[in-house]
């Protein structure tokens, strides 16, 4: 039976990991390529990589880090940050990425998306969405990092850009994220119902039940979690055995 | 020993020479009718659409090569489908080594069929050492169904093949180089046929 991903997100900056990663026992905790490693070993289904540099400097710097992850892990993994055209896509998957992951790039120009699906296949195409729930709007698409709103509606865009040719959403809600209080269910349920591809939930896990909730009533395809993970107040083996004793289907 | 990576600009070559590297072997990457026909073995990598996958091995001439190999081939993920006779992708004719016809997955369940499935009945060498019910990374929209070539099979819901064989041509729809340690495994079981 195909399992649900679990999915641990290292924001790179520089080549290093950034926001805070508390570990003990791997050498270097800032050092992507190390954790990465880790959490292959943990049973992490997949990993996201997002390049949160600004310079074009520190991308060519990415690159070579996106190599050097791929030498040295051996299950899927995402990169995403700062993709605006077909050549930065060619570099990534050349350097061994599975996916990349488009965002803002993808609301100003949707036409990127399909360029992409048609070039590389849509398998490798992931389109993230900010998403952020205000009363009078109802959950809208945020742009530049969640800082700017866009006229599109959450449902309507998910399924525009699956038209177009993503493979898998990745749907970040920005009223949960970094609450951990739990996923965003209503709005994941939406989405994973309205488009046929995958759909990754994102944002607000804090604890097990959160990722249950996910799977089981938003139905989710996979999920996606960062300081939970890097702070260790929960590891993939025991989100994983807990999810499999709940019934979900999980690969141990 | 000699192995060669066929070189049709498929999406991804690197990771399987990285999981090659892995192992410690060393394979030379190349679309050289002489070079990949003096090989002791040929990898058959692949990600992508199947009909601009095809124009490009027709433009290096090897839709007229590769089906004339007689050393050990796998082909993985697109590169296994290539070898079959018709995909329903862009209604395209593959290289047509294995008589078999190439599907879209008419399913309520989410397509692309993304993420680690469980492999079943193996039967073959390249899965020494592998349990059955073992799981791989698949990705892919398009399937192959199974048939007396099969030597495992996946579910989706239905049963598909996850692998085939045909005279000297092993293939695998699921992902070995991305695929952990059991990846690794079914590599390194390819390398000692």
């Amino acid at each position: 039976m195909l399992t649900k991903r679990i999915i641990p997100c290292l924001d790179i900056k520089n080549g290093r990991t950034v926001k805070g990663v508390q570990f003990e026992n791997i050498r270097d905790a800032g050092d992507p390529v190390e954790l990465a490693k880790w959490y292959a070993e943990q049973g992490a289904d997949e990993l996201v990589f997002l390049d949160i540099t600004a310079t074009n400097e520190e991308r060519k710097t990415f690159a070579e880090l996106v190599r050097d992850i791929a030498r040295h892990i051996d299950i899927p993994f995402t990169v995403g940050g700062g993709i605006s055209a077909v050549a930065d896509v060619e570099v990534l998957l050349h350097a061994g990425a599975d996916k990349v992951s488009i965002n803002s790039s993808a609301i100003k120009n949707p036409q990127l998306v399909e360029e992409l699906a048609r070039h590389f296949g849509s398998q490798c195409v992931t389109v993230a969405i900010d998403t952020k729930h205000k009363d009078e709007t109802g959950w809208k698409v945020y742009t530049r990092a969640g800082t700017i709103e866009t006229e599109h509606s959450t449902v309507d865009w998910a399924k525009r850009v699956t038209d177009l040719g993503a493979g898998e959403i990745l749907l970040t809600s920005m009223n949960n994220d970094g609450t951990k209080a739990g996923f965003a269910l209503g709005v994941t349920g939406e989405v994973a119902k309205a488009v046929s591809v995958p759909v990754i939930a994102s944002g607000g896990a804090g604890t097990k039940q959160h990722f249950a909730e996910a799977f089981e009533v938003a139905h989710a395809d996979a999920a996606l979690a960062a300081s939970l993970f890097h702070f260790r107040e929960l590891s993939v083996p025991e989100l994983k055995a807990y999810l499999k004793e709940k019934g979900v289907a999980v690969r141990i | 020993m000699n192995l060669v990576i066929v070189d049709y600009k498929a999406g991804n070559v690197q990771s399987v020479l990285f999981a090659l590297e892995r192992l410690g072997v060393q394979a030379t990457l190349s679309s050289d009718f002489e070079t990949i026909k003096a090989a002791d073995k040929v990898i058959f990598p692949g990600v992508g659409e199947a009909s601009s996958a095809m124009l490009q091995l027709k433009s290096r001439n090897l839709d007229k090569l590769l089906p004339e190999l007689k050393q050990p081939f796998f082909g993985v993920c697109l590169g296994m489908q290539l070898l079959c006779k018709h995909s329903e992708e862009g209604d395209t004719d593959l290289l047509g080594i294995i008589p078999l016809q190439v599907k879209r997955f008419q399913t309520e369940l989410k397509v692309p069929h993304m993420g680690w499935n469980q492999l079943e009945g193996l039967n073959s060498p390249l899965f020494a050492g592998i349990q059955e019910k073992e799981y791989v990374y698949y990705v892919h929209s398009y399937y192959v169904p199974l048939s007396e070539y099969t030597i495992a099979q996946t579910s989706y819901p239905e049963p598909f093949s996850g692998a085939l064989q045909y005279k000297n041509f092993y293939a695998a729809q699921f992902h070995p180089e991305k695929s952990g340690p059991a990846g690794a495994q079914i590599l390194k079981n390819f390398l000692a046929l």
